[in-house]
């Protein structure tokens, strides 16, 4: 991973530019191809909804019964889901980095067991051991949905934290005088800015989109709204997921977009949705005198 | 200052310290036989050393032999497993990291991405809960100090590391720490930058009389920067002297080999106690282990000149500027290095036979390799 990158890209920078552009040199065809087939594959089927759906099915979707309190629970899934995200997985990730960092590999494997596990699995347990109070409420999904979130989480603070030194960091900050909270709130935090929007998005999108859980526990979330409501208008149900599809694309695009821009302000590595690549160029000065 | 208030401060002086830099006063560091093993490796194996007021120590040593953990105990960030850490006669070991009032400098850059080097040079003020104003004056001051003044807006990345630490090291100093702590600041630098760097922590240390512990691996920053030099090895110190002292009179054959350039030649105990070496006999400094022995001398104190049939063949000549380093093979497969003043070496072109000897002097001597 490029992940060590940003600590080191002052130095280095200019070498994987010229790599990189020897790289597109070389292979102009193959890029080409390959986005072309890409392409090909995303778009037409979304093509064929957008013409199935006609436009004028879009703002009817906003005029169904059903739809408003639908897009509301989806909503409110994914702010508590997100906030829950954050509150167990920002500081997990920070202390794994700092105290345990042996462990890191393992934590790795263990986020990523609900990819593994499929939903229908997990829901069906949970559905049978949860207390009484949680089913009766739809933010049992909330709590579900930070599990299935957790692999996107992780690896998007992982990787956020991978980009700076974060042990120096502390250090130092600890050395001027700064606590803990103070410490975590003026050093940590900003600088994992990036990563925490990133995990943020990615689970909104999961939380925006996931259809069984919520299916199987008797919740008429957004995704469930736009199946039943097929039953009576399979054009306006498709107008409604190529909205939503729209919306979640416009989200992930804007923290690529942010990340972006903090990097260029500050400096340091850029975060994308998983991955921390270096700083594109470097600014670093010669030195003076 | 009146003679009343001078007799406030050191009334309170033995409760609470205020910084005590930017005087005359300075702080003492104690560090009593310091202990600490990670798994079964013994990082620090019974380690003391006093620092005076306003004293700069440099630690030295290869990699591993526990200067850095000796730095970052007095810090708070490693704990140690017996010893005790005293600043002017506090124990320091139970505080932690944020309130021992030192200031540190990391070798990789340590500045905050996320704030301006002004800021990062006023974070410190701003957890002594200065007010915003004060912090930015004094935080300015400091920068203008380390000459960046006009970088102060700018953010780590816009800055070379040269600058970087520049600013981390005004960063430290701003707290007015009782101790600054130095972990090779320099290492991660360009040799130019290195050396500009080295005068400019010097200076500033003797004009804010601020403890200093300094750790490297590098014995030229050690020797050039420190009043005091402690070399390690193996968790313990094994001399601790002024440069001049460290490099003249080596107390042990570690210290001898590890600080400058040292000849090592075969040599036989003779039985007076004496050794004999390149045909002189000489009398032994220090302990004589058992055994065949190799005699320690270093290049300035050998003598060659050139001589048909002599007891040397010159194998390079390696140009230093003032000096002139020698390369001499001996007889037994021994090569020495000698330094003569360069306009006397047109003479000692490789492959010349040459007679080397020695200047009479006690000399160190340790088991054969």
């Amino acid at each position: 991973m490029a992940a060590v990158a940003g600590v080191e890209a002052g130095a280095q920078a200019p070498a994987p530019a010229t790599r990189s552009a020897a790289r597109r040199r070389s292979f102009p065809v193959w890029r080409w191809a390959i986005l072309l087939i890409a392409a090909v594959y995303f778009l037409i089927p979304l093509y064929s909804g957008l013409r199935f759906a006609g436009l004028k099915a879009f703002p009817d979707v906003f005029k169904q019964a059903g739809f408003i309190s639908a897009i509301g629970l989806s909503l409110r899934l994914a702010l508590v889901t997100t906030i829950l995200t954050l509150v167990l997985m920002v500081p997990t990730v920070v202390y794994v980095h700092l105290r345990l960092p042996q462990i890191r590999r393992l934590m790795e494997a263990i986020t990523i067991l609900p990819i593994v596990i499929p939903p229908i699995v997990l829901i069906v347990g949970v559905l049978k051991v949860a207390p009484g109070f949680l089913l009766s409420t739809p933010y049992l999904l909330a709590f579900v949905y930070v599990i299935l979130a957790m692999p996107f989480a992780y690896r998007s603070l992982d990787a956020g934290l991978r980009a700076f030194d974060l042990k120096t960091m502390v250090e130092a900050s600890n050395s001027l005088g700064a606590g803990w909270p103070t410490t975590l709130w003026r050093v940590v935090l900003p600088n994992m800015r990036t990563a925490m929007l990133s995990a943020t998005v990615l689970t909104v999108a999961l939380v925006l989109g996931e259809f069984t859980m919520a299916s199987l526990a008797l919740w008429q979330t957004f995704p469930v709204w736009i199946v039943n409501f097929e039953q009576s208008s399979g054009a306006v149900s498709t107008a409604a997921s190529l909205l939503s599809l729209f919306v979640t694309w416009l989200l992930l695009m804007l923290i690529v977009a942010v990340g972006s821009w903090s990097a260029r302000k500050r400096g340091g590595a850029q975060v994308t949705l998983f991955t921390v690549a270096p700083r594109e160029s470097s600014q670093t000065a010669g030195e003076p005198e | 200052m009146t003679t009343n208030t001078a007799g406030n401060a050191a009334a309170a002086g033995g409760t609470r310290h205020e910084g005590g830099t930017g005087g005359t006063g300075g702080t003492s560091v104690v560090l009593q036989d310091l202990k600490r093993s990670f798994g079964t490796t013994r990082a620090l194996d019974g380690l003391s050393l006093e620092i005076a007021p306003g004293e700069f120590v440099a630690l030295l040593g290869p990699s591993g032999c526990g200067k850095t953990t000796v730095l970052r105990i007095v810090a708070g960030f490693e704990s140690a497993d017996a010893g005790s850490v005293l600043v002017d006669g506090k124990d320091m070991l139970p505080v932690p990291p944020a309130r021992r009032d030192m200031g540190m400098v990391f070798q990789s850059y340590s500045l905050f991405p996320n704030m301006s080097a002004l800021d990062n040079v006023a974070f410190g003020l701003r957890m002594r809960k200065k007010a915003g104003p004060q912090r930015r004056s004094q935080a300015a001051e400091l920068l203008d100090m380390v000459g960046l003044a006009d970088q102060a807006r700018q953010y780590p990345h816009q800055l070379s590391g040269g600058q970087q630490q520049r600013v981390a090291l005004a960063r430290a100093l701003a707290v007015e720490p009782s101790v600054l702590l130095l972990d090779e600041p320099l290492s991660a630098l360009d040799a130019k930058v290195r050396l500009q760097l080295r005068e400019q922590i010097r200076s500033l240390q003797q004009r804010l009389h601020t403890t200093t512990l300094f750790v490297t691996h590098d014995q030229e920053e050690a020797l050039s920067m420190a009043d005091r030099v402690g070399v390690m090895r193996s968790g313990r110190l094994e001399q601790l002297a002024s440069p001049s002292e460290l490099y003249a009179q080596p107390a042990t054959a570690f210290v001898a080999e590890f600080v400058g350039t040292m000849n090592r030649i075969p040599g036989d105990i003779e039985g007076d106690g004496r050794v004999s070496v390149l045909g002189a006999t000489l009398p032994i400094r220090g302990s004589r282990p058992g055994g065949p022995v190799d005699v320690l001398i270093r290049p300035e104190e050998l003598r060659i000149a050139a001589a048909p049939g002599g007891n040397g063949i010159v194998t390079m000549a390696t140009f230093l500027g003032s000096l002139t380093r020698i390369s001499v093979l001996l007889s037994g497969d021994v090569t020495v290095r000698i330094d003569v003043p360069s306009a006397e070496s047109a003479a000692l072109a490789p492959g010349t036979s040459v007679n080397v000897t020695v200047a009479e002097a006690e000399v160190l001597v340790t088991g054969r390799k």
